[in-house]
């Protein structure tokens, strides 16, 4: 295992490296904003499934657990084909397992929602329905993308997120229309996820440079639909919309909160204890 | 291998007919729809196959199955390609497979009922009035309940027969 020392000086090293690149891309080929939209989807889809992951052994029943697990797999499987094509639009010989393993916080793409820590049970379920909604909403627009690649990974995910949707909907109105305590607490999860929401939503250069190719949809269009399902479903749920406007950005350019990192020690260990080990 | 000594494709597929998933064991692959094309290259046989989920961990040991299958049979040139488009359906497991996984006890899918992210109706959901009728592989009776949607892998729902109060797996539709 490498020292703090050594840790410390390569992620200043690659914190730099990663700024020189976003750099670079300001007058970006095409293909830069390609592959790293691509890890943005990829990306999302690895560190979600890495956090339902952790639940695996520990929910509050069996049902849910498998359930966690399942969720968890689908996403994991998913990351595979997108981080698997942005490994092969980029061309540069780095596979799915190069670009999870051997990537440092910085040059990760996913939005902040996903790498929030699971909290309590209700606070997963939560960070799930607000991702689902949205994640179901943009693969069913990428069926249409220009790239064949994206419209055939976006029309096998979307069977499968479609599951999670209603699932994570239902839960989140079992139990916001549930008992005083479990009210509470999925209006408190609520609360403190609404700040991380507005990130997927919110388009940058490299979103506006996929819309404007058609490989991907606009953001708003998206957005239009999630604010309808979200308000539905809480409505159902009992639950009120936060009225905050404050939203925390950042992740989809690689600027991370402290909890990535935790997430990537234990994700990356091995393949970073023990370059190119296999099982 | 020289192309005269090829096997027919027909014997190809009937050799495949007899390899079992291996999380399912009582269903072949073709049963199962995921061998989507095999045809000769020259003297290369190219097998295509299709995920059932896109994380579904079977997918490497059926690939290694296959290839173990032909081998088996003196395929020497063997290429294995991965098809996503059209995307793996429950409606294609076939009429037989069906029955075995009946027999086998897990209830079969339902087609046209597979979940497309549209909330209309999770009310009704919700209520336990849903239409969609799964008969118990076990007793044949059709009132039973979910449980949960999902199960032991990832192509399967949990159910309960309220008649002979068995739990059973639903392989559910996608």
């Amino acid at each position: 295992m490498p020292s703090l020392t050594d840790v410390m000086t390569a992620d200043a090293d690659l914190a730099r490296a990663a700024g020189i690149r976003t750099m670079a891309a300001k007058g970006a080929a095409p293909e830069d904003a390609f592959v790293d939209w691509l890890c943005r989807m990829g990306d999302n889809c690895l560190v979600l499934g890495h956090r339902v992951s952790e639940w695996c052994g520990h929910s509050p029943v069996l049902e849910e657990d498998i359930a966690l697990a399942n969720t968890a797999l689908d996403l994991i499987g998913q990351t595979q084909l997108w981080l698997g094509l942005a490994g092969e639009v980029e061309g540069k010989g780095r596979s799915a397992d190069n670009l999870a393993y051997l990537r440092d916080a910085a040059q990760f793409r996913n939005v902040l929602l996903v790498e929030r820590p699971n909290g309590d049970f209700g606070q997963t379920l939560m960070r799930q329905f607000l991702f689902d909604a949205w994640h179901m909403e943009m693969l069913r627009a990428l069926q249409k993308s220009t790239d064949t690649r994206v419209a055939e990974i976006a029309a096998k995910a979307a069977k499968e997120v479609a599951y999670h949707l209603e699932r994570s909907a239902d839960l989140v109105i079992r139990l916001g229309d549930g008992t005083e305590e479990s009210r509470a607490r999925m209006q408190k999860a609520l609360n403190v996820l609404w700040p991380y929401t507005g990130e997927m939503s919110a388009p940058d250069a490299v979103d506006t440079a996929m819309a404007e190719a058609g490989i991907a949809p606009d953001l708003a269009t998206v957005k239009a639909a999630w604010d309808r399902t979200v308000a539905e479903v809480l409505a159902e749920a009992t639950l009120s919309l936060p009225t905050g406007t404050f939203q925390h950005k950042g992740g989809k350019q690689g600027r991370h909160t402290e909890a990535l990192g935790f997430i990537l020690a234990d994700m990356q260990f091995l393949q970073r204890a023990y370059p190119g080990g296999t099982w | 291998m020289t192309t005269a000594a090829r096997p027919d494709l027909a014997i190809v597929r009937r050799w495949l007919s007899q390899v079992p998933d291996p999380e399912i064991p009582v269903i072949s692959l073709t049963d199962l729809g995921i061998i989507r094309d095999v045809e000769w290259q020259d003297d290369t046989l190219v097998v295509t196959v299709t995920p059932t989920y896109s994380g579904c961990p079977a997918t490497s040991v059926i690939n290694l199955d296959i290839e173990a299958a032909l081998r088996a049979r003196g395929i020497e040139k063997l290429r294995l390609e991965r098809r996503l488009s059209p995307p793996w359906t429950t409606d294609w497991i076939s009429a037989e497979g069906r029955e075995k996984l009946r027999a086998y006890g897990i209830a079969p899918p339902v087609d046209g009922t597979a979940a497309d992210g549209r909330l209309a109706g999770r009310v009704a959901r919700l209520a336990g009035t849903s239409n969609l009728v799964i008969a118990c592989p076990r007793c044949g009776s059709t009132k039973t309940e979910k449980v949960s949607q999902f199960g032991s892998t990832p192509c399967k729902a949990s159910y309960r027969c309220t008649d002979c109060l068995e739990p059973f797996d639903y392989f559910k539709c996608i």
